[in-house]
């Protein structure tokens, strides 16, 4: 059980976590979902006392991580798999970790076994691939057989296999009653892997739900609607408005509609007199809600893509968004997990070239729009 | 403390397993004694053509020491290493998530830092001692029965070690390896003997760790007025490294890591 109350965390006039207060329980895989720079990884460097919070507190079963009596058997953490010496051996490096924690070395050879290490263990790792780098980082962190486990971003450089073989081990380990906290900037890959979501935006708390209830939350379903002729589609836009939908024009000359059922719009084209050709139902991806829902809070330079210019509502929401939860100033932003209003569509309307090809599913292709992929520094 | 005792045997392993760090012992080693040996040579060769007045002031124990000017570089690296190797690959983090009492594995990384480069430097003052006498002949030779000189070897040894626990405790305060070489190695090799050697800042020079720890290593009387003797010399680099290693310190369990 990981519980953070209040955890605050400034580098200067810079608030990289603000107000974080959560509970990580035990059996379950507790995913912790923020695009990147929203301070997962500080979050979880502050769960370790690696980095003292300037506001709040953590605790790892019922302790500050400092003072907990055995801290290696209790805790293990994967927080970069960088972090080894490119001149020792993958042996060698555990060993090293293992006599550190007290932990008997002949455990070196039974996580090297489990993570598919065992034949390259007397390598020097400066020679290991990304994924074997993954693999060691997650051994170090089962070296002491503990009950919680923090994996800062696993699946990083591995193979669909190795990606595979993460997951089933998160599962597992929670399926032993393990406390297991998992971050990831994948809400693909969260939505296969973990029972429950903390998911953070610039620092702060949006949502911390089970995975089931995000996905009925925020998979909303829209209508594709194209008119047999594109000169109706103004018209038909402006009478779908006026009806209290939200009315989006997709890439490839359809219209996005948000808010009315099929059998309606229906209804009101017809009584306009306008065709039809197509009028399809569609869900919203996980990836698309949880873009929506840390949108604003990603960086204030996305509205520098200059595709994105074109349009004047999705840049006002982005940016009204990003002012909103500012926290340089130190003012609390808005209501942790607010939900943002239903014209959080609009950026996609701003990106045209991916608007029209929404995946459909929740754990499809992740997307990369501008938003998103933005790096971001000045939370760090 | 009950895991003390594994904190050193893991710090153990960090060593031993890391080439780079192992070498520069060994660079220690063969340049202090080689530099030490030519330098020997040289004063042979050459000492019939020396004043009368530096003729009476040679001191043949210190003249087998004079490779440390350059050897100290080597411990200076290997003290830097040993501490920065935990920063530039992150391993510190890992390390304090096992060890989250920050000062019992900062003791346990200095003290088995610090063993190591005492064996080290003992063996190279042994060696450097023993090679330059031999090279030196026996009309110019001391011998480790005369007095002061048994204090100059054990000195030198000593001296080697404090240059290497200097070095890590400034490492521990800069973590980054560029940062610590490059105020270090110019510091010891550079700008400390400028200052020593202009008449202005000579006074202060005294007072620095090497100028003041290097006492140690002479066993004629050198001309200067230096307030303090070789052990008190000794003693003001004792003063620093303990002051650099405090700091080192406050900065570990303070600053995030």
């Amino acid at each position: 059980m990981i519980e953070a109350v209040g955890l605050t965390k400034s580098y200067g006039s810079k608030t990289a976590v603000y107000n974080l207060s959560f509970q990580v329980r035990p059996g379950r895989v507790t995913g912790f979902l923020g695009p990147n720079g929203a301070g997962k990884s500080t979050t979880m460097r502050m769960i370790l006392g690696l980095d003292t919070p300037t506001g709040g507190s953590v605790t790892v079963a019922g302790h500050p991580y400092r003072k907990l009596p055995n801290a290696p058997r209790t805790v293990g953490a994967l927080l970069d798999a960088g972090a080894k010496h490119g001149g020792r051996s993958a042996r060698n490096h555990l060993l090293s970790l293992a006599q550190l924690s007290g932990i008997p070395a002949s455990r070196v050879h039974e996580v090297l076994e489990i993570v598919g290490l065992r034949e390259v263990a007397g390598r020097r790792s400066a020679g290991f691939s990304l994924g074997m780098g993954q693999r060691l980082g997650i051994a170090a962190a089962m070296l002491g057989d503990p009950q919680v486990l923090l994996f800062d971003e696993p699946v990083n450089g591995l193979d669909p296999e190795g990606i595979r073989w993460v997951r089933d081990l998160m599962k597992r380990l929670a399926s032993e009653g393990r406390t297991v906290f998992v971050s990831s900037h994948l809400m693909s890959e969260m939505a296969l892997t973990a029972d429950h979501l903390i998911v953070i935006g610039r620092g702060q708390l949006m949502a911390d739900m089970p995975v089931r209830d995000f996905i009925v939350q925020n998979s909303t379903s829209f209508a594709r609607v194209r008119t047999a002729d594109a000169a109706h589609q103004g018209s038909l836009a402006a009478l779908l408005t006026e009806a209290g939908g939200q009315v989006l024009p997709e890439q490839d000359g359809a219209l996005k509609v948000i808010g009315l059922e099929l059998p309606r719009i229906s209804d009101l084209a017809y009584g306009a007199d306008v065709r039809l050709w197509e009028l399809s139902p569609h869900h919203a991806s996980l990836e698309e809600a949880y873009m929506r829902m840390t949108q604003g809070a990603v960086d204030f330079r996305s509205s520098d893509d200059p595709r994105g210019a074109g349009s004047g509502e999705g840049m006002g929401m982005g940016a009204g968004m990003g002012a909103g939860s500012a926290m340089g100033a130190g003012t609390p932003g808005p209501p942790p997990g607010a939900q943002p209003p239903p014209g959080g569509y609009a950026p996609h309307a701003g990106y045209p070239p991916h608007a029209g090809h929404a995946p459909l599913q929740p754990g499809g292709m992740p997307q990369q729009p501008p938003t998103y992929a933005q790096p971001q520094e000045n939370a760090r | 403390m009950a895991n003390t005792g594994r904190v050193v045997r893991s710090e153990w392993t960090k060593i031993r397993s890391v080439r780079s760090t192992l070498w520069t012992l060994a660079a220690a080693v063969v340049v202090t004694v080689g530099l030490g040996m030519l330098i020997c040579l040289l004063v042979r060769n050459t000492f019939d053509d020396l004043s009368a007045r530096d003729q009476v002031a040679f001191d043949p124990t210190m003249t087998s020491f004079a490779g440390m000017t350059l050897g100290q570089l080597a411990a200076i690296a290997f003290g830097i290493l040993v501490i920065s190797n935990e920063y530039s690959t992150g391993m510190i983090r890992a390390s304090l998530g096992a060890v989250p009492q920050r000062g019992v594995l900062m003791a346990a990384k200095v003290a088995v830092a610090t063993v190591l480069v005492l064996i080290v430097g003992m063996i190279i003052a042994v060696a450097s001692y023993f090679a330059g006498q031999a090279i030196l002949g026996s009309s110019l030779s001391s011998s480790i029965g005369d007095p002061g000189v048994l204090r100059a070897v054990v000195g030198a040894g000593l001296y080697m070690t404090l240059i290497a626990v200097f070095a890590m405790g400034v490492t521990w305060i800069l973590r980054s390896p560029m940062l610590a070489f490059g105020i270090l190695i110019p510091f010891f090799f550079m700008i400390s003997s400028i200052l020593s050697a202009v008449a202005a800042t000579r006074k202060i020079s005294y007072w620095l760790p090497d100028q003041a720890g290097s006492m140690i290593m002479s066993v004629v009387e050198p001309v200067n007025d230096r307030p303090y003797g070789p052990w008190g010399g000794m003693a003001v680099m004792g003063a620093w490294v303990v002051a650099v290693l405090l700091a080192g310190y406050l900065v570990l369990k303070r600053r995030d890591a």
